[in-house]
């Protein structure tokens, strides 16, 4: 057996699909006002803070579950979670990696992330969350010395509250739709990054997420802020134990880009995604929504999406700011039972604003994925462009590939263009490589790759390499 | 607006000759209409087109009762010289004439089918007021291997008698093995502000091939929704054209279901407004058989505060591999009020197909505008001659040469 087979075979299962017997504490539960008086005061959390989630409460006590997207799934019983769950050792926070909890740093090194700060090396600062907390960021030091802020969320409530209090709920506000809202509402921890002024952050910013206990929801809250002139790369990446029972995942994530800033948000996601007959796996419904407030500024989404019973998010751009720039790369891959409903918006509200879409879907198995998305014109955002691109490949014919675009031009010196293809592996391509020698599962996964290039090499690094591997592995099975 | 339609439902009904049976269902298609209303922005497939909303700002309260025991006299000037035809003349939503002096009278049967309701997949609450209200309704069959010698026309006039007023009506053609048939739609209105809602249910059987021209140009007041179900077996072809122009809000629906292999749709439109005008087009073409082949094109030319709205779908289903789908709208915003939306939708459960479609919006070309004018070209004559060629590549698709020229007359276009 060569090396390509045999790591394959490493992989085939989903080899995150462990869980850590670790004690938490967690809160009554339901949904209910008390349980987020619980989660508030637990955090020691300001009283502006307590009234933000209330606030949310309100709200999400009218609203009513979406129920347009493509893929549809039992309801959810929202009283029927545990809102929040923490390992016990992380009552009293530990002031650095050696008091962790051995079992936790464990865990964490069977995913394969450096939380040592030996793993140096890597030059990347991680923020690991584990069910609802953050338990370490590490490079602290070397990040404070430029100013950079990089910490867990509620750290940030307690240390930087005139920061919090002014960017949080600007991007997404408690008023927003229905699962943003029950996040704003019990969202636990999450990250927390500013970069100051003119600072060009040194090294890759990195959050990895991790759902451990059984029955429990996670709603973890990012918010990014680059102040004028400065810029950050963040990546996110997520895993979850096999369990049988579908877990919901609504996380927020919030960036905001002031004058010539610049945001670069890659995600590789990979929660459990169920097993064969699509028994289990992560509901992953995430608002991610970027603005673009200041002049010449850009986002830039890039996602690998091959985890996840059900995928139901749209990371967004609100250019605002004149010149400013948003972008979204997306790879979506579905195999087995995998549901998947992703895309973006574009919103253009600044005038000379540039938006760029590139959009991969593959489905496998029975699966079924739907690329959804607006470009929106506005009558004021003169000289505007914007360019999508979404092809679909398919692979068997009990799969789906959908293409919903909506386009919106109001203005007439404003240029937008869209394609899409749907197609699947042609008979000549797996002809060539096999011929060449490579067996048929190596011949897809090289023209998959080649499919997917435009999108891979927007990643960093490090992450490309994990990615590329991924959508092989996601891929297995579903020749022949 | 329940009283209303209630109370001219009776009206309408108490000059027909209807059953027991037959007064229940209308009754059940009214109940259902007075239930779910005017379609509105809600709605998924009204999203950009809030039809309860235009009526509301446009015509205020509809009457729904048309007095259709009283003739209309025939106004021959509204009729084309440019082409010998067929004709089937409706004023203001009476049949008053049905004239097929150039085909063979026994190739062709005309066959009450007002007690039939129709029920489409994919339509909406405008099918149940349809239903609710039409009084005579028409079957047009071709029969078997019988191409019409020339084309029909079916004139849509409306006078100025009516006013605030719901017009309903319904045809439904079938087009047995090897027949064809050239339709064309004339709208000719006089009236202002009514609602006309129109649905035709086409049959195309083993290599039947319709053509069929909507042409909705004359400036009018009115506004319209038409509905168009096309079922195509085997080898047969449908070609839709629609010229969509003159009314101040209209809606095209087109709904194909490409039930036979080999079957083929194509689906090409123009959108030429100006005003506040706001109009739409809405395709599905569902492949539900393999070797199937679809093509659509739409462009628009907008002026002032117009609006276009193009939603097109292909649905493949599981079954239909081979398809061929492909799907391109084009538009050009002249003026920095008007407005272009589109969702060109694909789904897709077959591997083995080869489906696209895209979208372009934007002004015209400066380039372009720079080149004509430096060969001594007005700016006036670069646009128009810019626009004119944009909007040539479509009619140029109209297969039928007599009814292409006669489109290019009406678009003023000259080659």
């Amino acid at each position: 057996m060569d090396y390509r087979q045999k790591e394959i075979n490493n992989l085939k299962d989903y080899k995150y699909g462990f869980s850590t017997d670790i004690e938490n504490i967690q809160a009554p539960k339901g949904l209910n006002e008390d349980v987020i008086k619980f989660i508030s005061n637990i955090k020691n959390e300001p009283a502006w803070m307590l009234e933000f989630r209330l606030k949310a409460f309100e709200r999400f006590k009218v609203l009513k579950e979406p129920d347009w997207q493509k893929p549809k799934f039992p309801k959810i019983d929202y009283q029927d979670l545990y809102y929040y769950s923490a390992p016990k050792s992380m009552k009293d926070k530990p002031k650095s990696l050696d008091e962790l909890d051995p079992k936790l740093l464990e865990t964490y090194k069977k995913l394969g992330i450096p939380l040592q700060e030996q793993a140096r090396l890597n030059g990347i600062a991680v923020d690991a969350v584990f069910d609802s907390v953050s338990v370490a960021t590490t490079f602290k030091d070397e990040l404070t010395k430029q100013g950079i802020i990089f910490c867990p969320i509620s750290e940030a409530i307690q240390n930087h509250p005139e920061l919090v209090k002014k960017y949080l709920g600007s991007v997404i506000p408690t008023s927003d739709h229905f699962f943003a809202t029950l996040n704003s509402a019990v969202f636990t921890d999450g990250s927390f990054v500013y970069i100051p002024e003119g600072v060009r952050c040194p090294m890759e910013l990195s959050t990895y997420f991790r759902i451990n206990a059984s029955n429990t929801g996670q709603f973890e809250r990012t918010l990014i802020i680059a102040d004028k002139g400065s810029y950050v790369s963040y990546l996110e990446g997520c895993t979850a134990p096999m369990r049988d029972e579908n877990q919901l995942h609504a996380a927020n994530v919030e960036l905001v880009a002031l004058d010539d800033a610049e945001i670069k948000y890659s995600t590789v996601q990979n929660w459990y995604p169920g097993d064969q007959d699509g028994k289990g796996g992560i509901y992953n419904f995430v608002t991610k929504r970027g603005l673009c407030k200041g002049k010449n500024s850009k986002i830039s989404w890039t996602q690998v999406e091959t985890g996840s019973a059900i995928t139901w998010k749209y990371p967004s751009c609100i250019l605002k700011g004149d010149n400013s720039v948003g972008e979204f790369y997306s790879i979506a891959i579905t195999n087995n039972h995998q549901k998947a409903d992703t895309g973006t918006k574009m919103i253009h509200l600044g005038k000379n604003t540039k938006s760029k879409i590139i959009s991969k879907g593959i489905s496998a198995g029975s699966s079924d994925m739907t690329y959804r998305g607006l470009v929106d014109i506005s009558s004021k955002a003169k000289n505007s462009t914007n360019y999508t691109q979404c092809d679909s490949l398919l692979m068997g014919n009990k799969c789906g590939a959908h293409t919903v675009p909506y386009i919106k031009n109001k203005n007439s010196e404003s240029n937008i263009a869209h394609e899409a293809t749907t197609s699947k592996i042609s008979e000549e391509q797996l002809h060539y490589c096999q011929q060449r020698g490579l067996n048929p599962e190596e011949a897809v996964g090289l023209i998959v790759n080649g499919f997917c290039k435009e999108v891979l090499q927007q990643l960093p690094m490090e992450f490309a390499v994990e990615a590329q591997k991924l959508v092989g592995i996601s891929l297995e099975g579903s020749v022949g | 607006m329940k009283e209303q339609l209630q109370k001219d439902f009776y009206n309408s009904i108490k000059n027909l000759s209807l059953s027991q049976k037959d007064i229940e269902i209308k009754k059940f298609c009214l109940d259902n209409f007075i239930d779910k209303g005017f379609p509105n922005k809600k709605e998924e497939d009204w999203k950009f087109s809030d039809l309860k909303q235009i009526i509301k700002n446009n015509i205020g309260e509809l009457s729904f009762y048309n007095d259709k025991a009283s003739n209309n006299k025939v106004d021959t000037s509204v009729f084309l010289d440019a082409l010998e035809h067929n004709k089937i003349v409706f004023i203001n939503g009476r049949i008053e004439k049905i004239d097929f002096e150039y085909e063979k009278k026994d190739q062709i049967e005309i066959i009450d089918q007002s007690e039939t309701i129709n029920e489409f997949e994919n339509s909406n609450s405008l099918s149940d007021l349809n239903n609710a209200f039409t009084n005579k309704c028409f079957k047009i069959l071709v029969k078997k291997g019988y191409q019409l010698a020339k084309p029909l026309i079916i004139y849509h006039t409306t006078n100025s008698k009516i006013w605030s007023k719901n017009i309903n009506l319904r045809l439904n053609f079938e087009l047995d093995k090897n027949s064809s048939l050239r339709l064309i739609d004339l709208f000719n209105d006089t009236s202002e502000k009514n609602f006309l809602n129109i649905f035709y249910n086409f049959e195309l059987k083993e290599n039947a091939v319709l053509k069929n021209y909507k042409v909705d140009k004359f400036e009018n007041k009115n506004i319209k929704y038409s509905f168009n179900n096309i079922d195509q077996d085997k080898n047969s072809i449908s070609e839709t054209f629609i010229l969509s122009s003159g009314s101040n809000f209209s809606k095209n629906e087109i709904n194909c279901n490409l039930k036979g292999v080999y079957a083929s749709a194509f689906v090409n439109g123009v959108f030429s407004l100006n005003n506040d005008k706001h109009h739409e087009i809405r395709s599905i073409i569902n492949h539900l058989t393999e070797n199937t082949k679809s093509y659509q094109l739409i462009k628009s030319v907008l002026e002032q505060s117009s609006k276009a709205v193009y939603q097109g779908k292909i649905f493949v289903n599981s079954d239909a591999q081979k398809t061929d789908g492909y799907q391109l709208s084009k538009a050009i915003l002249l003026n920095k009020e008007s407005e272009f939306n589109a969702k060109p939708e694909l789904e897709i459960y077959a591997d083995d197909v080869k489906c696209s479609h895209g979208s372009a919006s934007g002004s015209l070309n400066e380039d372009s505008i720079f080149y004509l004018m430096s060969r001594g070209l007005s700016y006036q004559q670069s646009r128009e001659l810019l626009i004119n060629g944009f909007l040539l590549d479509v009619v140029e698709k109209i297969t039928d040469s007599d009814i292409k020229n006669l489109i290019k007359n009406m678009l003023g276009i000259k080659e």
